[in-house]
């Protein structure tokens, strides 16, 4: 693995199974308290989030400090980015402060790869703009494995906003490299062509019932308005087309799960009854969400 | 002023189709005599036995920064990295600031072009005030000023009436209108070509046919008008087949390539680095070949460079706050040499002609000829030189460039505006 970690695609199987291996051991016994550990004791994490976020945010600070780690977290509202500092001195000046490895949430894609090729510091992305959210895909991948014995050969169907999704992203790699069969389904606009070449075993189809058909894994995307230049589609029709509900588990396979990584639109793209339902994986990614990142951090500063 | 003999080069006149080895005598800045075994006759020598000679090299299309964006370039930076680049003419688009939409600025470019110039510039005058694409620029002012082309460049005309007009004035007054073809609304949000890879990325992307549809729609207005029409940094393949017909058809039209444009694919980009970003974007394969196909196949008239400095500080930001532009004056000949003469597809007599009377016919210059009586602007250059671009040395206030520390086989050697060497290679 390089110094930090930047996105899903420059990992290799080998270091993505490392990780979630790792993570298996991170996971916390059910009805039992965590145990903090000390093996990052008198390391410094700076958590830096020019996005808002908060289960992202939330599940690093607990997994530095789970670890023994000082976390640090400054957001943008109170940095001095706000103030008309460029990134690159924001940075700087952080980095003077010689943190062990800084956690970076931003806007921006590729904000972390730029930073990364000027700064000598381990930048690990929390989510860069529309395209990676590694940590998201190695705990979804947590999560999916807790519930099969592997990845290869699953059919896994994306439904919603991929053009704007850096999970998506970061899942159709992470996926690709293990050889599930991936589905990305949308409104037309929202799923462009182009996505089935940036990984091997990724097919498009924008009928729903299509997509889901013998599905082992469903994730659900949210609509990100605040990231389209236009309402690229009619917003009036979404549901009826692209939102998930109950009677779309007849469709896959009888062990079908729904993941999402939130925040969920009760109504907007899944109903709340498939929220709620046996059927929801989505608490189990937040809970997986700190022993991944735990494992992350552990072998990025350990 | 003395005399300069330059002996023994290769001497390319695409004008005259000349292209054997000669003599060039230079006697008070003009061309003076043009043959073989010329009396030196108390000349000083220039050796140039094994280098070209040709008319100085002219690009239409270059931002210089002044006035009032100082920072990023100066006329006489901008002008020494021309030299540099083996150019002795240049031509400054109008989107500086204030734009140069009046007499005024066009008048302030020429007199400091006049005082600091190390080669000879020509103000392009804004198609409508302020660029804003809505009233028209004063454009017989603009030419009377000195002008010698309008172009909203950087700002594309959307609005179709406003350019039918800008083409009928520009035509009552014999200017030739440069448009930057893109239809801000399929490119708005966007930071790299469409396709593959700005979707891998999480780039939004800037689609080919933003271009197309405004050269489409130009195409149409300028058989409307017959104002001469000229597609500047023609990226796309629908575009160049659009402009090859049109061509057929007898339309006034004429078209540029950018160094960068035959050189590099979006592929080729490195992720998120600025140096990478300019528009029209570094589109496909596929687009890059139907360049060169149409450069070889003569529906190109100018290699120009799109010579768009920004500051480091501007470029070192995340990739979608970088602005777009790239400077290309001092790599262009040895992009176009690798791309185009080492790799079979035109003769250097085709390229010369690229960067002389090619550009000089787009605007009715009269220059780009190597001939008695002309003015002895001159490039000397070396088409086999191996020689490695270094940014760092760049003689632009700017350091924006992707072919940093890249190796080359040719390049510029010597420059003359006037019978004057205002540059000359540093020998390593």
């Amino acid at each position: 693995m390089p110094a930090g970690l930047l996105g899903i695609e420059d990992l290799t199987r080998e270091e993505i199974e490392a990780i979630l291996a790792r993570a298996k051991d991170f996971q916390a016994p059910p009805g039992r308290p965590f145990q903090r550990l000390d093996r990052l004791r008198g390391k410094t994490v700076v958590n830096l989030f020019f996005e808002p976020s908060t289960r992202t945010r939330t599940s690093f600070e607990i997994a530095a400090k789970r670890l023994g780690a000082d976390a640090v977290t400054i957001t943008a509202a109170g940095s001095s980015l706000s103030k008309g500092e460029s990134l690159v001195d924001t940075l700087n000046t952080l980095a003077a402060m010689r943190p062990d490895a800084i956690v970076m949430r931003h806007a921006s894609s590729g904000a972390p790869h730029f930073l990364a090729r000027h700064l000598d510091i381990p930048i690990i992305n929390a989510g860069d703009g529309t395209h990676e959210h590694p940590t998201q895909a190695l705990l979804d991948a947590r999560t999916i494995l807790d519930r099969k014995p592997a990845l290869e050969g699953l059919r896994v169907a994306i439904i919603g906003d991929i053009i704007h999704s850096r999970v998506a992203r970061s899942n159709i790699f992470l996926l690709s490299k293990f050889g599930a069969e991936i589905i990305l389904c949308g409104p037309a606009p929202l799923v462009p062509p182009q996505l089935a070449a940036i990984a091997p075993g990724v097919a498009i189809e924008y009928d729903m019932r299509k997509a889901l058909r013998g599905a082992d894994v469903i994730m659900m995307l949210r609509v990100q308005l605040e990231r389209q230049h236009e309402t690229a589609f009619p917003r009036s029709e979404y549901f009826s087309f692209y939102g998930l509900t109950l009677d779309h588990f007849e469709l896959a396979k009888p062990d079908v799960f729904v993941m999402h990584p939130g925040p969920i639109n009760r109504g907007r793209e899944i109903s709340s009854e498939v929220a709620d339902s046996q059927r929801s994986a989505i608490l189990n990614q937040v809970e997986n969400g700190v022993a991944v990142r735990m494992a992350v951090l552990e072998r990025i500063l350990g | 002023m003395g005399k300069l003999l330059i002996r023994n080069g290769r001497v390319i006149d695409p004008a005259s189709g000349r292209d054997r080895v000669a003599d060039v005598l230079i006697e008070d800045s003009l061309v003076a005599a043009v043959g073989e075994g010329l009396e030196a006759g108390g000349a000083e020598i220039f050796d140039a036995a094994g280098l070209v000679v040709a008319p100085g090299f002219v690009d239409i299309h270059v931002h210089l920064r002044e006035p009032g964006l100082e920072h990023a370039e100066t006329i006489e930076t901008g002008t020494r990295a021309a030299a540099a680049g083996g150019f002795t003419r240049v031509c400054a688009m109008p989107n500086t600031d204030p734009v140069n939409d009046s007499a005024t600025v066009t008048g302030y470019i020429l007199e400091q072009a006049r005082r600091c110039a190390s080669v000879k510039v020509h103000p392009i005058g804004a198609a409508t005030q302020g660029s804003r694409g809505e009233e028209l620029a004063p454009i017989g002012t603009l030419k009377e000023a000195g002008a010698v082309a309008i172009s909203d460049d950087g700002q594309p005309v959307m609005n179709a009436r406003v350019m039918r007009r800008a083409m009928e004035m520009a035509r009552s007054f014999g200017l030739t209108i440069v448009q930057h073809c893109e239809d801000l609304n399929l490119s708005a949000g966007g930071d790299m070509h469409e396709g593959v890879e700005s979707v891998r990325r999480g780039l939004g992307g800037i689609p080919a046919a933003a271009e197309d549809v405004m050269v489409a729609r130009d195409l149409l207005l300028c058989e409307l008008t017959g104002a001469r029409y000229h597609v500047a940094h023609l990226s796309s393949k629908n575009s160049a087949a659009m402009i090859a017909c049109a061509k057929s058809r007898g339309l006034p039209v004429t078209c540029e390539v950018t160094p960068h444009h035959i050189a590099l694919t979006d592929a080729d980009s490195i992720p998120y680095d600025s140096n990478y970003k300019m528009k029209p974007p570094l589109r496909s394969a596929a687009d890059v070949e139907a360049l060169i196909d149409a450069v070889a196949a003569g529906v190109v008239d100018a290699i120009a460079t799109d010579h768009a400095p920004h500051t480091g500080y501007q470029k070192m930001q995340e990739f979608d706050r970088c602005p777009f532009g790239i400077i290309g004056l001092e790599t262009a000949l040895a992009v176009a040499l690798d791309r185009l003469v080492h790799s079979g597809r035109i003769s250097l007599l085709r390229l010369v002609e690229l960067f002389t009377v090619g550009p000089a016919r787009v605007f009715g210059l009269d220059c780009g000829r190597l001939a008695p009586g002309a003015a002895a602007d001159i490039t000397i250059f070396d088409p086999e030189l191996e020689w490695t671009y270094d940014v760092n040395q760049s003689l632009s206030k700017s350091k924006n460039s992707p072919f940093h520390g890249r190796r080359f086989r040719g390049g510029p050697v010597a420059t003359l505006v006037d019978g004057r060497i205002v540059w000359r290679r540093q020998q390593p």
